[in-house]
């Protein structure tokens, strides 16, 4: 084993044990944009270094030969799918489905224009 | 006698404690030391008024403290974080239907990192908890409300959600016992999802027993998740048996590496030595993908969660931002503002992860190295019946010293994403203290539905030492 994943005290010191990855802030707001979310100038500063500290470190699992492994995306092997009986059953009612909603009217939620007009 | 605060609850149930003294004792235990270690984010309206059904069920009458993402019906549930202020579920969460038919008594809702992103609590948009044992310090996370309330006697019972040792770690951290169950073992119909294929509900308590008997009663089958398992849940009390010879207890290499605390190795080892002294048989195992759990953590983790957090948006609960131009801004400005910069980093994490081009490289890679880590245990638990660790590498680190290092901080999950990963079940019980009076906790994992056998080493070693009875100076 070359690195323990431990004594990292900080992201500097990351970045001496691995080939430090660069992600510019343009792929960050792109990202950020897939999300909907939005940043400032040194928000996007900010992320585009963690990100790259951490994706640094995230390359280790290049290490493991994984040619003839199938994924895992559920840690009980012996699951199979679940379908529930096709049969009608009492379900909350629109008021309280509605009752959080932070704008609703006459049994919808309301939300601003989402094709605006000219 | 005791202060009813700080008994447990098989105490309360054993003894017939009227249920309306238990309140008032936990009232005035709330008021006394919450300013210093604020582990609560809500106090339920029903607690100054005991509900009538009150004396009857398995758990009649006894406080239980929720984690802030789990819903109640009708009380406001936030994750703790902006995005969700002002939500109130119209329903119960299935665990919170079985404590309430059991006759529990549920006494609010506990702090924890922001939709559980953080092993320290300060994520919260509430602000930091505090930990009873040393204020100045983080009480773990993302549960270190329900922890930090059950170390401080604000509660007799807690329940916790754990993705990557969201229970075990602030469990061990504040010095009280916290039990992830196996992937399926409790419903996660009502926790507001992290990640899908590691989140588990479990029990933080002031002992073992209490655990097992929390575990009775929120176990089992529900069809409302379609990822609970059908088989029976077993009475637990039943596995509370004071006897471990011939327990072949597994003992990691990889898990006790450069880095790790000196006095958490050696309170580990100390454990170990009881174990062994108790008649449990040591056994040398190795689990060699443990250097990439956390690694592939992070991709599973936040990929997940980038995905089950697309749901905030503005339109059916909590936050959102005014004046939108349309509702693609209403999106992106409500997001923006609701959520803090943990969630907002991990969002980028998972979103990336998953994005044309680097999916394969990253999420299916991390997939993959899931299934070695996975079949790690597959081959460890072949030699052994349990399997013996620290629960953190280090003991509580004080209020913001790592707020500024995502990696850092990640790193202190190291010891218990494992068990998130392969789907089996886990304890962390005290085992010590540091010089400077800090917990220190033990972890154990077993098999895939067999918290039985946990529950026994558990039992056997907390009931052979003293360090569960210790209590902070608040």
């Amino acid at each position: 084993m070359l690195v323990s994943p431990l004594p990292l005290k900080n992201i500097a010191g990351c970045g001496n044990l691995y080939f430090m990855k660069e992600i510019d802030k343009k792929t960050v707001q792109h990202v950020a944009h897939l999300a909907r979310l939005e940043f400032d100038e040194s928000q996007l500063e900010l992320y585009s270094t963690q990100l790259a500290s951490i994706l640094s470190y995230i390359d280790k699992l290049n290490e493991v030969d994984t040619a003839s492994t199938q994924p895992t995306s559920h840690p009980l092997a012996s699951l199979k799918n679940v379908f529930r009986k096709d049969a009608l059953k009492p379900s909350i009612s629109p008021d309280e489905a509605l009752s959080s909603a932070p704008s609703k009217d006459n049994g919808f939620f309301v939300v601003p224009p989402v094709i605006e007009g000219k | 006698m005791d202060n009813i605060y700080s008994l447990t609850a098989h105490k309360l149930l054993e003894d017939k404690v009227d249920p309306s003294k238990i309140a008032i004792s936990i009232a005035g235990r709330i008021k006394s030391v919450e300013p210093k270690v604020k582990a609560l984010v809500r106090i339920s309206h029903t607690m100054s008024t005991p509900g009538a059904d009150m004396g009857k069920g398995r758990l009649a009458g006894i406080p239980i403290l929720i984690k802030d993402n789990i819903c109640i019906k009708g009380e406001e549930t936030t994750c703790a974080s902006r995005i969700l202020a002002g939500f109130r579920p119209p329903y119960d969460a299935t665990v919170i239907r079985k404590l309430k038919e059991a006759g529990a008594s549920l006494i609010g809702k506990a702090n924890m990192d922001e939709f559980a992103f953080g092993s320290s609590c300060e994520t919260s948009c509430y602000g930091p908890t505090h930990n009873p044992w040393a204020l100045d310090r983080i009480p773990g996370g993302s549960s270190g409300g329900s922890a930090a309330a059950v170390a401080a006697d604000e509660t007799i019972l807690a329940i916790g959600s754990d993705t990557g040792g969201s229970i075990r770690q602030p469990a061990a951290l504040c010095g009280v016992v916290g039990l992830k169950p196996t992937y399926g073992r409790v419903s996660r119909y009502g926790l507001i999802a992290f990640a899908s294929s590691l989140d588990q509900i479990g029990p933080i308590t002031k002992d073992v027993e209490d655990a097992a008997l929390l575990l009775s009663i929120i176990a089992g089958y529900d069809e409302m998740d379609s990822t609970s398992v059908d088989i029976p849940v077993p009475d637990y009390k039943k596995s509370l048996i004071k006897d471990i010879k011939g327990l072949r207890v597994g003992v990691p290499k990889e898990y006790f590496i450069k880095g790790i605390d000196p006095e958490v190795e050696a309170a580990t080892k100390k454990a170990i030595e009881t174990l062994r002294d108790l008649g449990a048989k040591i056994v040398d195992i190795s689990l060699p993908h443990t250097e990439y759990a956390v690694a592939t953590y992070y991709i599973v983790g936040p990929a997940e969660a980038s995905s089950n957090l697309a749901r905030f948006d503005g339109v059916q609960y909590g936050l959102r931002a005014k004046d939108a131009k349309n509702i693609v801004d209403m999106y992106t400005r409500t997001r923006s503002e609701g959520f803090g910069g943990e969630a907002k980093r991990r969002i980028l994490l998972g979103t990336y992860c998953l994005s044309t081009g680097y999916y394969d490289a990253y999420y299916l890679k991390a997939q993959k190295v899931r299934t070695k880590i996975r079949e790690d245990f597959d081959a460890a638990f072949k030699s052994c019946d349990v399997i013996v660790t620290p629960t953190a590498p280090t003991p509580a680190f004080k209020i913001g010293e790592k707020a500024d290092d995502p990696l850092s901080m990640y790193l202190s999950d190291i010891f218990t994403i494992p068990a998130n990963m392969a789907g089996i079940p886990a304890i962390s019980i005290p085992c010590g203290f540091s010089k400077d009076g800090l917990p220190i906790g033990l972890q154990i994992m077993a098999k895939p539905f067999d918290e039985e056998t946990i529950f026994r080493a558990a039992y056997t070693f907390e009931q052979s030492t003293d360090h569960h009875t210790k209590k902070p100076k608040l």
